[in-house]
């Protein structure tokens, strides 16, 4: 199958255990544009996200059928070197988890592990990608304190920073404004905004709203199965299936 | 209503108690030390070597039990710490969470904490006969890491466990492997938790006679050599305990002094320690 996207998933089908998370879910992400995951609480929106990434393989008792291919190459082969699979995805999660040092060695833990040593252009990183996540006026002075001691909106900034300072092609992100105040979640937005140019956006979300404001392509999941995907304005205006209007007009949840 | 506020003073109660029962416990302990090892304690005590053998004599020091014990548990601790640290990391950074093996190994770790310690004395004698060494320092390293491992590693194990999923998680998804990530997010994550338990085995290990009785042996003379016998301070309270003359089981008193001061020094130290290393935790 021919694509144009870096992200095209096949027959996919995820267990936990006995609990069909996914099924047979089949998908083209679109390249350079903000894809938001929507559908009701359970349905597989985290499933779906963290099968890009193959942060599934931590879970225990997973078994997963089906192709996810990323830039063509099968990424569940057990010959794909997981580590530049993720490497390519920069991750956000619903809370901000900042590792546990200080708030440069935090952006600088992806490059320094993908190789790079020198002092001076870890520095030159560091700064780049603070100042992508406009992080950088706020912690300039104070790199070296621990990441702990940040707001959370502004942990949730710097995990920005840290996920593109190794340089991915895409951002997943897992309903990353829900833990945050209404100006924290906007500076997010923006960001994402001045990021879509560049990055391959993948955004969990419950707000609607949201995904009507931010997103390009619309992908419904309910109950583990894909329902409905397409661009943004036939989703929210004009959607093909019944139980796609039904969660929109909010008669489901 | 007023039952649970009964229930609530019951309880208050109890904890008090308890609170001073191990309170005055440690403060009698501490005041028997002081009180009957004060007239023996003198600078010949930590800068001399014992005069007449076995601590018979009435003058000198136990400046050969010092470096000894010190030695011995520092080394036993070192050893420890290498195998701790692999297995807590183990159980909680690359095995699954239903793995047979790892409950398995927790449930025989916890009861490795309940054998009596003359035990690990008796079984590194064995080991020791089998690696055809004599009573030595090295021995007694060897006795004592097997006495302070379950304990070591338990506690290793349980502050690893505290670390949340979603910290590895964070570090797996910037393409980290499990090695990068134990090493560098779960040991400075845990690393408080990880200093005291290495804190709490020095401890036990430091005060432990029955385990170093058959293994370490006893030298009058301070011995840096891993292949020679040492002196420890269990060993030296023992035996100037058990002598009949009271002025000598006054130097026991003194000794303990010692041994008590020497694991507060570095409870103090580890915990300044502790309190540096705490300020990057993610809570
Ligand atoms: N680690 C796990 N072990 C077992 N089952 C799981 C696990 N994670 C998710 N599930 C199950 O898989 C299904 C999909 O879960 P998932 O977390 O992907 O939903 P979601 O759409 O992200 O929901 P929410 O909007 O509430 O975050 C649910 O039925 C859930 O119970
Ligand atoms: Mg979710």
């Amino acid at each position: 199958m021919e694509s144009t996207s870096h992200i095209t998933v096949q027959n996919l089908n995820v267990y936990y255990g006995d609990n069909h998370a996914l099924k047979d879910i089949t998908i083209n992400i679109p390249d350079k544009q903000i894809t938001a995951i929507i559908g009701p609480s359970g349905c597989g929106k985290t499933t779906l996200l963290r099968a890009f990434n193959r942060l599934i393989d931590t879970v225990d008792g997973v078994r997963i059928t089906g192709k996810v291919l990323v830039d063509g190459e099968d990424i569940f082969d057990p010959r794909a070197d997981v580590t530049m699979v993720r490497k390519k995805m920069g991750l956000l999660s619903q809370r901000p988890y900042p590792l546990p040092m200080s708030i440069f060695d935090n952006v600088a833990y992806g490059p320094k592990i993908h190789g790079i040593r020198k002092k001076k252009v870890l520095e030159e990183i560091v700064e780049h990608h603070l100042k992508m996540a406009s992080l950088w006026e706020e912690v300039r002075d104070r790199l070296h304190e621990p990441a702990s001691r940040l707001s959370i909106g502004q942990q949730q900034r710097l995990c920005l920073a840290r996920g593109l300072a190794v340089e991915p092609e895409f951002i997943l992100a897992d309903e990353p404004t829900s833990a945050l105040d209404p100006k924290s979640s906007l500076y997010i937005e923006n960001r994402f905004r001045e990021l879509r140019s560049q990055f391959s956006i993948i955004l969990v979300t419950h707000i609607l709203r949201q995904a009507r404001r931010l997103a390009d392509y619309i992908v419904f999941l309910y109950l583990g199965e894909l329902i409905e995907h397409g661009p943004v304005n036939e989703i929210f205006e004009n959607p093909r299936e019944e139980r796609t209007r039904e969660y929109i007009r909010g008669v489901i949840s | 209503m007023r039952s649970r506020k009964i229930e609530e003073a019951i309880f208050r109660g109890i904890m008090i108690a308890a609170t001073l029962v191990v309170l005055s416990c440690s403060i009698l302990i501490l005041a028997t030390i002081l009180i009957k090892g004060l007239p023996a304690m003198n600078l010949d005590m930590i800068t001399k070597t014992p005069k007449g053998g076995y601590y018979l004599g009435k003058s000198g020091g136990i400046l050969n039990a010092i470096v000894g014990s010190i030695l011995l548990t520092g080394g036993a601790t070192l050893v420890s710490i290498f195998l701790s640290l692999p297995v807590a990391l183990y159980a909680n950074v690359y095995a699954d969470k239903s793995s047979k093996l790892i409950a398995f190994t927790r449930v025989s770790l916890d009861v490795l904490w309940g054998v009596p310690s003359i035990v690990y004395g008796a079984f590194g004698f064995t080991i020791m006969l089998f690696l055809g060494l004599k009573a030595s320092l090295l021995g007694g390293i060897i006795a004592v890491a097997l006495l302070i491992f379950p304990i070591m590693s338990r506690g290793m194990d349980e502050v690893m466990r505290m670390v949340p999923k979603e910290l590895l998680n964070s570090s797996y998804a910037l393409g980290a492997t499990r090695f990068e990530t134990a090493l560098k997010v779960v040991v400075r994550q845990a690393l408080p938790g990880i200093l005291s338990a290495v804190l709490i085995a020095f401890g036990r290990g430091i005060g432990d006679a029955a385990s170093v009785i058959f293994t370490a042996g006893f030298s009058d003379r301070i011995n840096f050599s891993l292949f020679e016998p040492a002196a420890t301070l269990p060993l030296a309270i023992f035996f100037q305990l058990g002598t009949p003359f009271p002025e000598v089981q006054e130097r026991a008193y003194a000794s303990a002094l010692i041994l008590t001061i020497i694991v507060f020094l570095i409870s103090i130290g580890s915990r300044i320690l502790i309190r540096r290393y705490s300020k990057h935790v993610i809570k």
